[in-house]
């Protein structure tokens, strides 16, 4: 359910300034496909925050001035349903993504210590990125993966079964690694 | 079955591993990796094939593997097992990893849904012809009337396994009967209900079923196109349904002529945005539009005006999948397993305080007690049931009293709470029911779509109460409100998500009321989950 590091990381170039749809920006080519693939129909518009989000690794506004302009549907509209859809964010990730399975099987079983965990060694609550970028903290509704509760999603990993201690440790890892450009060489 | 190797011999070994996701994020990949490895550099690959397959249930001992045709089960294996697990073929298992295949948990099964679910590989059509897939498709457009299909439909008491219950050769035949050029079938395969897993791991394991229920039903109704919705969050069912379509396309299953008749049905996958309201059929219709999840009244019922208007049948992932043994076995066959008004069997999900967490599935009727104590392994760590919640935020918590009920639609609505989509979760002491009813509120505030008062405000008030009840600041007077706003989000809300929302909390108030006073008047959570500010405190802060 994650978009993965590279396409987080890519989202540091920013997409293709308003008003010249990225044509040279190869991950607006992906876009531009995905409305093709529709016929530039109105109805594509969640398809095409998809590819948006799956590319760029978020909802920006530029891109979703031009994807409303392109689908010749209002602004409004267009926020409305990306605000609409939790799975939808118009924020950048840090560089490593860390999503808590809040759903009730998870719940019971100990999700809100893994996040008092995350917590404590990050500073970090839910919905929340540190300063540094290092690392998002998020919940999900439930990954269906209920019978290894509690479960959680480590740059796009399914972990289950985590302890507070095991979670501490990869957190505090994360945020003690070098830089993106290094780790992922 | 025995398997084809790389070569093209017939194996003498067969090795299946779980490839659905739950063993997937527990390195069964790695594993089966490290298996194929194995089996070249010893020269075996002519005597023994690796083969992926679906969930074999018992998700929380994955990676597991079962070797035909010995009928050894191997659980928790990790890559460095490889080799012994290898060694042993044809001699003594490796004691260290077998897994019980005589348990209960395996023995008292009754599959129809996941009858193919471990046994055949997902990501391929011809093993899924192997075991009869799509005859039942080439018997319903080569020997059958669509009015023949639906009435095997009625005769089978199929009731909708995505939380109503409606039955479906009912809803079938007025789908049939609306007037409109274009018709629609969609599959829900939103699968929002926290702790419920059933229909990602059927999409997973056994991915043509559902596709080949959906074409049975485009014939019945006769649509010529389907959707199916599915949540994003299941990136692994995507993939395979994708590749299912491809496949059942190039076969001439979907697409035209199917199976050499003049019926044409094809099939596309919409992604949810992570909704739980996208679940309701009118939203579900209205983001498949490409807009807000947000439902319309009813009716107009989908089955006259759905998507674009047009005459749409919507049923759950295992509803669809249940199709294709009705129309191969017959309807009265069907309608002999289970009980009088809840026929055939239904998958749970097993999961929370739960020795055996994992999927089963079970005839209808089946006694709760055997569900969570013989099946399910029990309580672990030596604690004490408690209640067993069913049916997601719509549903309730089932309390001791009722261990030995039969397992129904009307059995779980008498007991205040309902079927669902088939989640289980089984608490024990260490949940703390008030907690439990403010979780799911939580849950219901946050997805509520926002559209009317009564849910939007109404369980955001529930929720105020709730935790004011958990932090031991309310009053008898804050549970009186809370009742009453009980009644009100239920019977004012426009769609299921308000109308239910309440279920919780009311299914909780009726049998752990005493939990609820312990909170308000003692200022004390039984279970020790609830932070509560000290009585002194309080009354400090009071004076
Ligand atoms: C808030 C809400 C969420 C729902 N979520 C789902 C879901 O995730 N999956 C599903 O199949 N049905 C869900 N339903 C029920 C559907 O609206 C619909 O009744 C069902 O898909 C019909 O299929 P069936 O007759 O095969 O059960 C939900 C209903 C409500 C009110
Ligand atoms: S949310 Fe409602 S009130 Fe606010 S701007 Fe939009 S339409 Fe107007
Ligand atoms: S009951 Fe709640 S979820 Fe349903 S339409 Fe009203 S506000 Fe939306
Ligand atoms: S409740 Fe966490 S995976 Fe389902
Ligand atoms: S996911 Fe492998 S047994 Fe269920």
């Amino acid at each position: 359910m994650q978009s993965d590091q590279t396409t987080v990381q890519g989202s540091k170039a920013g997409p293709a300034p308003p008003g010249a749809p990225g044509s040279d920006d190869r991950r607006w080519k992906l876009v531009s496909a995905t409305m093709r693939r529709h016929g530039h129909s109105s109805q594509a518009l969640i398809e095409t925050l998809h590819t948006v989000q799956e590319v760029y690794g978020y909802l920006d506004d530029d891109s979703l001035k031009q994807v409303a302009h392109a689908l010749g549907v209002p602004l409004s509209k267009v926020y409305g349903v990306a605000t609409f859809y939790h799975f939808f964010t118009l924020k950048p990730q840090g560089e490593h993504t860390c999503v808590v399975c809040m759903g009730t099987a998870c719940y019971i079983k100990g999700a809100p210590t893994l996040v008092a965990a995350v917590n404590e060694v990050a500073g970090i609550s839910t919905g929340e990125t540190t300063a540094d970028g290092k690392l998002s903290l998020l919940s999900a509704r439930c990954l269906g993966s209920c019978g290894l509760a509690p479960a959680v999603v480590m740059d796009g990993e399914v972990v289950g079964r985590i302890g507070d201690n095991d979670m501490k440790a990869r957190i505090t890892n994360w945020l003690e690694s070098p830089g993106a450009e290094v780790a992922n060489a | 079955m025995p398997e084809e190797t790389t070569n093209g011999t017939q194996a003498q070994t067969t090795l299946d591993i779980c490839v659905a996701a739950g063993c997937l994020s527990c390195q069964g990949d790695l594993v089966k990796e490290a298996l194929e490895k194995e089996i070249d550099a010893r020269g075996l690959a002519e005597r023994v094939a690796v083969r992926g397959v679906g969930c074999l249930g018992l998700c929380m001992a994955g990676p597991l593997l079962r070797v035909s045709p010995d009928g050894i089960l191997y659980q928790a294996m990790v890559p460095e097992d490889a080799g012994e697990i290898v060694e042993s073929i044809g001699k003594k298992p490796v004691k260290r990893l077998e897994c019980d295949a005589e348990q209960s948990f395996f023995t008292r099964q009754v599959k129809i849904v996941l009858e193919n679910s471990g046994e055949v590989d997902p990501d391929k059509l011809d093993d899924y012809t192997a075991v009869g897939g799509y005859d039942a498709l080439a018997k319903a457009v080569g020997e059958m009337e669509p009015s023949e299909v639906i009435s095997e439909m009625v005769t089978s008491g199929l009731r909708g396994r995505g939380g109503g219950g409606y039955p479906s050769g009912l809803k079938w035949g007025t789908v049939a009967k609306a007037d409109g050029a274009r018709k629609y079938v969609i599959c829900n395969a939103d699968e929002g209900d926290p702790g419920a897993f059933m229909d990602r791991s059927v999409l997973e394991s056994d991915p043509f079923r559902v596709l080949e229920g959906m074409a049975i039903a485009g014939y019945a109704v006769g649509a010529d196109s389907g959707y199916v919705y599915c949540r994003a969050e299941y990136p692994l069912a995507v993939k395979r349904l994708k590749n299912a379509i491809r496949q059942a396309e190039r076969a001439g299953f979907l697409g035209s002529n199917i199976c050499g008749s003049s019926f044409r049905f094809t099939v596309d996958i919409r992604l949810g945005a992570g909704a739980f309201v996208c679940g309701e059929e009118t939203a579900l219709i209205s983001s498949i539009e490409g807009n807000r999840g947000s439902p319309r009244p009813r009716p107009p019922f989908p089955a006259a005006s759905g998507l674009w208007d047009c005459p749409t049948l919507i049923n759950n992932v295992e509803t669809f999948a249940n199709v294709a043994p009705i129309i191969r076995n017959g309807g009265e066959w069907f309608s002999g397993i289970g009980t009088e008004k809840s026929k055939g069997t239904k998958v749970f999900a097993l999961a929370g305080r739960v020795q055996n967490t994992g999927l089963i599935e079970v005839p209808m009727g089946t006694v709760l007690r055997d569900i969570i104590f013989d099946i399910g392994g029990g309580i672990p760590d030596g604690r004490k049931f408690k209640a067993v919640q069913t049916g997601g935020p719509s549903g309730g918590c089932i309390p001791e009293q009722f261990l030995d009920m039969a397992v129904t639609y009307e059995s779980l609505a008498q007991a205040g709470s309902i079927m669902g989509s088939g989640g289980m979760i089984v608490m024990d002491e260490t949940s703390c029911m008030v907690d439990v009813a403010r979780y799911f509120m939580e849950f219901c505030m946050t997805e509520s779509c926002g559209k009317c008062v009564p849910c939007r405000v109404g369980t955001m008030q529930m929720h105020e109460l709730l935790e004011k009840i958990t932090q031991g600041r309310a009053s008898m007077k804050d549970l009186d409100l809370l009742e009453e706003l009980c009644e009100v989000v239920r019977f004012s809300s426009l769609c299921g998500l308000g109308q239910t929302s309440p279920n919780p909390v009311l299914s909780t108030l009726r049998y752990f009321r005493d939990e609820y006073l312990a909170h308000i008047r003692d200022h004390v959570c039984p279970a020790g989950v609830c932070k509560m500010k000290s009585p002194s405190k309080i009354h400090a802060e009071v004076a």
